[in-house]
C-alpha cells in the first residue's frame, strides 16, 4: 500500500446515545491510491454518510485510523475537499456563484492573478462561467451541484471526496455530472471517493467499488473495475460486463444484508 | 394549418399576453395611486375638516402648520431637533454595534449561555421607558444619560435576535467552513453574520422603535431642548398648536426613519427575499 493516498485502517465508530453506545461502523479497511475513482455502495441505512465524516476529519473516529498522504488525519485535511449531498444547503445562499467558489481561497492569501485562475477554471470546467453573477437559489439543483463541485475544485485538492453527489438531480444532469467527474480526474489527476447508493453510477465511474454490508457496517467485498477508459454514458453502461459487474455487487449487497 | 391560419393564432396568442402586460400595469399603477393618494386625502379631510375649528385641543391644520413652520423651519431646528436627532443616532448605532457583537459572543463564544439567558430575559421584560427615572434619579439630566437610556433599551431587541440567529446557523454551511478550513474571522464574516443577517434586522427594527419611543420620552423627563422637550413644554402651556407642530414633527420623523432602515434593509437582505420568492416558487 505504498503508493495510497488515502488509508483507512479498522476505522470504527460508535455514538453515545441515552440508552448506551451505538456502534454505527464496526471495521473499515480500504485504500485509494492517487488518481483512482473508488465508489463505496452498500444498502441504505448502512451509514455511508457517517463513513465520510470521519476520514474528512469532522467527526473523530472511536478506533482505527485514516492516512492521508502518510498524515494522520485529525481535522479536516488541507489536500481534501468534500462534495456534500444536500447541494442546497452548502452553498451560501448570500454569496454569488464566484465569491461562494472564492470563499475557501480566501485564507490561502494567493497572487491575485491565481486566484483569479483558479476561479475562473474551475467555473469553466462545470461550463458555469457564465453565471458568476448569479446566486445560488437562482440556479436549478444541478446547476448548484456544479457550483458545489467548482468550489472543491478551485481548492485543488489532492483527494475529492463526494457524498451522494447526484442524488437528487435528474437523471440527464447526472449522467452529464458523472462525466465531469472523470473529466476532473482525467485532466487534474485528482484522487475521487464518491459514496452512493446508485450501483450504475459506481460501476461506470470507480476503478474500484467498495461494498458495505452488515450493521454495523464492515466492507465485504472490494470489487476491481476492469472496463475500459475512456468510458462512455452509452457504450460502457450496455457492455455485458458493465450488468454482469452490476449484478455481481447488486448480489453482494443483497447477501451483505442478512 | 395554413401559414394565415397560424398568424391569426400568433396575433391572438400576442394579444392575450399584452393584454394581460396591460392589466398588470393597470394595477401597479392603481396601487400606487392609493399609495400617494391616501395619506394626501387624509391630510385633506383633515384639513377641511378642521377648517373652522372653535375647540382650543384642535386647532385648523392650517394654523398647526403655519406653528409648524416657525417652530421648526428652521428657528427651532438646530437648537431642538439636530440635538434629538443626534442623540437618537448615536444611541441607536451603539446599541446596534454593542448588540450584534455581544449577540455573537454568547451565541458562539460563551458556553453558560444558560446562566445569563434569564437575566436578559427578564431585563428586555421591564419596558424601556420605565428604567428612565431610576437613570434619572441616579445620574441626572446629563445628555450623555439620555444616549446611554435609549442605547440600554434599544440593546435587547437586537441583541437577543442575533443570538438566536447566529445559533440557528445551517449545520451543513458549518461543516463546509470546517472543510475549507475557514478561519474563525472568515467564519464570522461570511457565515454567521449572514447567517444570522435576517433576524438581525428584525430585532434592529424593533429597536429602532423602541430608541425612537426612548428618545422622546427622556426629553421629557426634564429636559430644557429636544423635540420632546418642546412638545412636553407646549402641551403643558396650553399651546395646542405647539403639541401638535410637535408630533406632527415626531410622525414624519418615525416615518423617514423607518423609511431608511427598510432603504438599508432592502440592500443588505436582498439575497434573502429573492431565495424565499425562489423556494415559495418551487
Amino acid at each position: 500500500m505504498a503508493d495510497s493516498q488515502l488509508i483507512i485502517d479498522h476505522l470504527s465508530k460508535s455514538y453515545a446515545t441515552r440508552t448506551g453506545s451505538v456502534q454505527v461502523i464496526a471495521d473499515l479497511t480500504f485504500d485509494v491510491k492517487a488518481g483512482e475513482v473508488v465508489s463505496i455502495v452498500g444498502p441504505s441505512g448502512i451509514g455511508k454518510t457517517t463513513l465520510l465524516k470521519c476520514p474528512t476529519g469532522l467527526q473523530p473516529m472511536t478506533s482505527g485510523s485514516a492516512k492521508i498522504n502518510g498524515r494522520e488525519i485529525e481535522g479536516p485535511p488541507p489536500e481534501m475537499a468534500l462534495v456534500f449531498q444536500e447541494y442546497t444547503r452548502s452553498l451560501m445562499p448570500w454569496l454569488n456563484v464566484e465569491k461562494n467558489v472564492r470563499l475557501p481561497l480566501r485564507h490561502m492569501h494567493l497572487p491575485k492573478d491565481e486566484a483569479e485562475q483558479r476561479i475562473h477554471s474551475a467555473l469553466d470546467s462545470v461550463g458555469m462561467h457564465n453565471a458568476s453573477e448569479k446566486y445560488p437559489w437562482q440556479l436549478s439543483g444541478g446547476m448548484q451541484q456544479r457550483v458545489a463541485i467548482a468550489r472543491a475544485l478551485a481548492f485543488r485538492p489532492d483527494v475529492l471526496i463526494m457524498d451522494e453527489p447526484f442524488a437528487s438531480v435528474d437523471a440527464q444532469t447526472r449522467f452529464e455530472l458523472e462525466d465531469l467527474c472523470l473529466q476532473i480526474r482525467d485532466s487534474l489527476g485528482m484522487t475521487i471517493v464518491i459514496v452512493t447508493h446508485d450501483i450504475d453510477e459506481a460501476v461506470y465511474l470507480s476503478n474500484r467499488v467498495v461494498v458495505l454490508g452488515q450493521k454495523p457496517a464492515i466492507v465485504t467485498s472490494i470489487l476491481d473495475i476492469d472496463l475500459p477508459v475512456p468510458r462512455d454514458q452509452i457504450t460502457t453502461r450496455s457492455r455485458a460486463d458493465f450488468a454482469q459487474t452490476r449484478t455481481s455487487i447488486l448480489e453482494l449487497i443483497k447477501n451483505g444484508k442478512q | 394549418m395554413n401559414e394565415a391560419a397560424v398568424n391569426t393564432t400568433m396575433n391572438a396568442n400576442d394579444e392575450l399576453a399584452l393584454s394581460r402586460k396591460r392589466r398588470v400595469r393597470a394595477r401597479r399603477i392603481a396601487l400606487r395611486v392609493l399609495e400617494i393618494g391616501t395619506p394626501i386625502a387624509a391630510l385633506a379631510a383633515w384639513w377641511f375638516g378642521s377648517q373652522n375649528s372653535q375647540n382650543p385641543f384642535f386647532p385648523s391644520l392650517r394654523e398647526i402648520l403655519i406653528e409648524f413652520r416657525k417652530l421648526w423651519l428652521f428657528d427651532k431646528f438646530g437648537s431642538d431637533v439636530i440635538p434629538s436627532i443626534v442623540n437618537f443616532s448615536i444611541a441607536y448605532i451603539i446599541a446596534c454595534v454593542v448588540g450584534i457583537a455581544l449577540g455573537i459572543l454568547l451565541a458562539l463564544v460563551w458556553p453558560p449561555h444558560a446562566m445569563l439567558d434569564p437575566v436578559l430575559q427578564f431585563i428586555r421584560s421591564i419596558p424601556a421607558v420605565a428604567l428612565l427615572p431610576i437613570f434619572v434619579a441616579l445620574f441626572g439630566f446629563g445628555n450623555g444619560v439620555r444616549v446611554f437610556a435609549i442605547a440600554l433599551s434599544a440593546l435587547f431587541p437586537v441583541l437577543i435576535s442575533t443570538v438566536d440567529g447566529a445559533r440557528g446557523t445551517e449545520p451543513l454551511l458549518l461543516e463546509t467552513a470546517r472543510v475549507y478550513r475557514l478561519t474563525p474571522w472568515e467564519r464570522l464574516r461570511w457565515v454567521y453574520l449572514p447567517a444570522a443577517s435576517p433576524q438581525i434586522f428584525s430585532g434592529a427594527v424593533v429597536s429602532l422603535q423602541v430608541a425612537f419611543i426612548v428618545m422622546i420620552t427622556s426629553e421629557m423627563l426634564g429636559s430644557a431642548h429636544g423635540i420632546g422637550a418642546l412638545t412636553m413644554l407646549a402641551q403643558k402651556s396650553f399651546d395646542a398648536k405647539g403639541m401638535w407642530a410637535g408630533i406632527l414633527l415626531l410622525g414624519i420623523l418615525g416615518y423617514l426613519v423607518n423609511l431608511l432602515f427598510t432603504l438599508v434593509q432592502n440592500r443588505v437582505l436582498s439575497w434573502y427575499r429573492g431565495a424565499q420568492q425562489s423556494e415559495s416558487a418551487e
